[in-house]
């Protein structure tokens, strides 16, 4: 479990969390929603302890993640972001082993994990000595997601892991990646700024504005029963192709 | 961290290397060293001294065309040779400038306080002189210097040394009150180019000078005796008298032994007839002194092959030295913005310092030959590699920076495992441009008795000889390109594949 007790964060003049408080619960799928700057990545950010809040604490399982603790803290999480967070010089395997070599795993080991992972992930294993750059993007998201695996962690954190994606290869790695949070029934944190998204994954869906969390639900709660205009503006900013045909049929 | 290790070991098998090059130059500690002047005649002088210090059975180093008076005076101080020719008038107006020591008594006296003693007269005078190309000097009418002053349009352009000694251009134009202003100061021996091409008129000279004939200059009459005596001598260090006073015996034998006519018959062999100064000095002690030395004179392949040795000794031993220290520095600027703002001011200051006002500024704090120029050029060395290495660092984007962390890899292993590897292309570069820079300027070693190819380069302009100018010139830029292929070379073994996709 991961809990966030009155956290704020500001950058130079701009505040990007106010006093948030939240709980992660363990083996759920949490999804952090929210227009561009509302602060999203920030929590993830502190929850991994690569920045430090101001005031307020984060705890992961119990133990407060500070400067000190965060090192091995980060070694039970996974964390993908969005594009270009593989390294350009280690191969797919390069990238996806660093952490369990630096670790002093035997390669055999490693192949072993390797060999699950990109099961799991439908990687294809040839691909595996592929340098990034030669690799398309879905493909690169896959073996991110197989970096972040790669120790077993047990939560996984993703940041608009397929925000960068076309709409095709999303929808397949969306269903692909549901499979595998539903598989492993790991804790999961995943920020996105598509409802549908959101809907799609998240047990429990944030919905933050401006650096405070404005409602927190299933999907049906944040449509039904908004806390805030806002929460029904934001929800019906994004229509599905379909509800514009039907209007203009209509 | 293989990097590190492949350097170390260059370097270690370069030291080795060079050391069995350089034993004949940088040689054992107690032998009698004799220096000698970037110019003919105090080459010729060294070679003489050196062949009969020879024949005593002693094992002389002629470190010869050191530099100009400065550098052989402060390195006789300084015990980093032993002896070298000089003349009273540079010694009292230049050496002793202002202790007024002008008489031979005098002299000796000021000297002996600096630990220093000097031989009698060697028996001809090569004083300063003022001269024009006869054919100019004749259509002006000019005999004597005072004549100067009624052609203020004639330009002159006197060796750097005179520019600024103590008989020199500054008291020269105050005693005849001459009213030119186009007065350039430039390397002696390009001053006969440039009165050959009409460039310049009037320039400085030695009376005993083989160009005189040569270029057919007219030595305007010191009618107002401005300059003083240039009497030959030869100094040398006090404690020779006691660590080897068969040496000081043979110098003496020298005393009052060399006419200005025989000097200049010597001068002239080694710039008209391209005689080793080695061979003259054999044949001068044979006629004089009936004794038959063996004048070593090394083949061009083996001299060449020394001149490579030297300048790759100053080229890896600096470039490796600043390899080591650079890329640290440039990872610490990357961590400590705050001290790295200092780090790039002051290597980037010591770029901007001309590299032979370096070479010399180390003469004080660390001598002459190899010490100073490796010094010098390790400096150099530094900016290009310590500013590649923090702009790569710098430039590293947010994303890679932040997943490397998130991974739980501790600070030490991100910078080993993901930036310095990101990053080796930039780096590899900014050495490869340090290594060019350096072999280029490691040529100027050979002004502050560094050897290299820039001896070669320096011996030819002194000696008007384009084949020897050549032979330096070509050799360093062949190496400069030798360097950049190296290290193209050594971007396969350095720069992960993932990058050169
Ligand atoms: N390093 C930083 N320096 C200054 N301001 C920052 C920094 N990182 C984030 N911010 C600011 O903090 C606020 C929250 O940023 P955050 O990255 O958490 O937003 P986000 O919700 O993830 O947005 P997006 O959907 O665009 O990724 C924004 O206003 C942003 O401009
Ligand atoms: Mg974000």
């Amino acid at each position: 479990m991961i809990t966030i007790e009155g956290v704020s964060k500001t950058y130079g003049k701009t505040t990007a969390l106010h006093s948030i408080d939240l709980t992660i619960p363990t083996g759920q799928t949490t999804v952090f929603i929210g227009q561009s700057g509302c602060g999203k990545s920030t929590i993830l950010r502190l929850i991994i302890g690569l920045i430090q809040a101001e005031c307020g604490s984060v705890f992961f399982e119990g133990t407060r993640v500070t400067p000190e603790t965060a090192i091995s803290l980060r070694r039970k999480m996974g964390y993908v972001i969005q594009e270009g967070g593989l390294f350009p010089h280690l191969t797919a395997y390069g990238n996806v082993a660093l952490m369990a070599r630096y670790l002093g795993w035997s390669e055999e080991r490693i192949k072993e994990r390797l060999n699950v992972l990109t099961e799991l992930t439908h990687f294809p294993s040839e691909g595996l000595k592929r340098f990034p750059v030669q690799l398309s993007g879905g493909q690169q998201q896959r073996v991110s997601l197989m970096r972040a695996l790669m120790l077993d962690p047990d939560v996984l954190l993703l940041d608009e892991p397929l925000g960068a994606l076309d709409p095709m290869i999303r929808a397949d790695l969306q269903v692909d990646l549901k499979a595998i949070f539903q598989t492993l029934g790991k804790t999961v944190v995943l920020v996105t700024h598509d409802i549908a998204e959101a809907g799609f994954f998240g047990d429990v869906i944030t919905l933050l504005r401006d650096g405070r969390v404005l409602q927190k639900g299933t999907l049906e709660e944040l449509v039904q029963s908004p806390a805030d205009p806002f929460v029904t503006r934001f929800i019906n900013a994004q229509r599905s192709p379909l509800d514009s045909m039907k209007k203009d049929l209509g | 961290m293989k990097i590190y290790l492949i350097i170390i070991y260059l370097f270690v098998c370069n030291f080795n290397i060079a050391h069995l090059f350089l034993s004949a130059v940088y040689s054992s500690p107690t032998a009698i060293k004799i220096g000698s002047k970037k110019f003919t005649e105090s080459v010729i002088l060294g070679e003489i001294v050196t062949q009969l210090i020879k024949s005593t059975g002693e094992l002389p180093v002629h470190q010869r065309e050191l530099g100009g008076t400065r550098v052989l005076w402060n390195a006789l101080i300084k015990g980093e040779i032993d002896i070298y020719p000089e003349y009273t008038g540079t010694i009292s107006e230049e050496i002793l400038a202002g202790e007024g020591a002008h008489s031979d008594e005098e002299i000796r006296l000021a000297l002996s306080n600096h630990g220093i003693k000097m031989t009698k007269p060697l028996g001809f005078n090569n004083t300063y002189a003022i001269g024009m190309k006869e054919e100019v000097a004749e259509k002006l009418k000019i005999k004597k210097i005072s004549d100067l002053r009624h052609h203020p349009d004639l330009k002159f352009g006197f060796g750097n040394e005179f520019m600024d000694r103590g008989d020199g251009w500054p008291i020269l134009r105050k005693h005849y009150n001459l009213p030119q202003k186009n007065v350039r100061g430039l390397d002696h021996d390009l001053a006969y180019r440039g009165l050959e091409k009409g460039t310049i008129q009037v320039i400085d000279i030695y009376s005993t000078d083989a160009k005189i004939n040569y270029y057919d200059l007219r030595l305007l009459e010191d009618d107002q005796t401005h300059f003083p005596a240039y009497n030959a001598v030869i100094l040398y260090r006090s404690d020779l008298e006691k660590r080897a006073p068969h040496v000081i015996t043979v110098l003496k034998k020298l005393e009052s032994k060399i006419t200005e006519s025989e000097m200049i018959k010597m001068n002239s062999r080694a710039h008209l007839g391209m005689i080793p100064e080695s061979q003259i000095a054999s044949d001068f002690l044979s006629a004089s002194f009936s004794l038959e030395t063996e004048p070593y004179e090394e083949s061009a392949i083996y001299r060449l092959l020394r001149h490579t040795g030297e300048h790759l000794f100053l080229v890896v031993i600096s470039l490796s030295a600043a390899i080591l220290i650079a890329i640290p520095l440039g990872i610490l600027s990357v961590k400590l913005p705050g001290l790295g703002q200092i780090i790039l001011g002051i290597v980037g200051i010591i770029q901007t310092i001309p590299s032979l006002a370096l070479l010399v500024f180390m003469i004080p704090l660390l001598g002459i030959g190899g010490p100073p120029a490796i010094a010098a050029l390790f400096l150099y060395s530094l900016l290009p590699i310590v500013r590649n290495t923090y702009t790569g660092l710098h430039d590293i984007r947010p994303q890679l920076r932040e997943s490397a962390e998130a991974l739980g890899l501790p600070p030490g292993a991100r910078l080993r495992l993901v930036e310095l590897p990101m990053v080796s292309r930039s780096i590899l570069a900014g050495i490869k441009t340090s290594a060019v820079i350096n072999v280029g300027t490691a040529t100027l070693g050979a002004l502050i008795g560094a050897g290299g190819y820039g001896q070669l380069i320096l011996t030819g302009i002194r000696l008007d000889n384009l084949s020897l100018i050549l032979q330096g010139a070509v050799p360093a830029a062949v190496l400069a390109l030798i360097a950049q292929g190296c290290f193209e070379a050594l971007e396969k073994f350095f720069v992960p594949k993932g990058l050169r996709l």
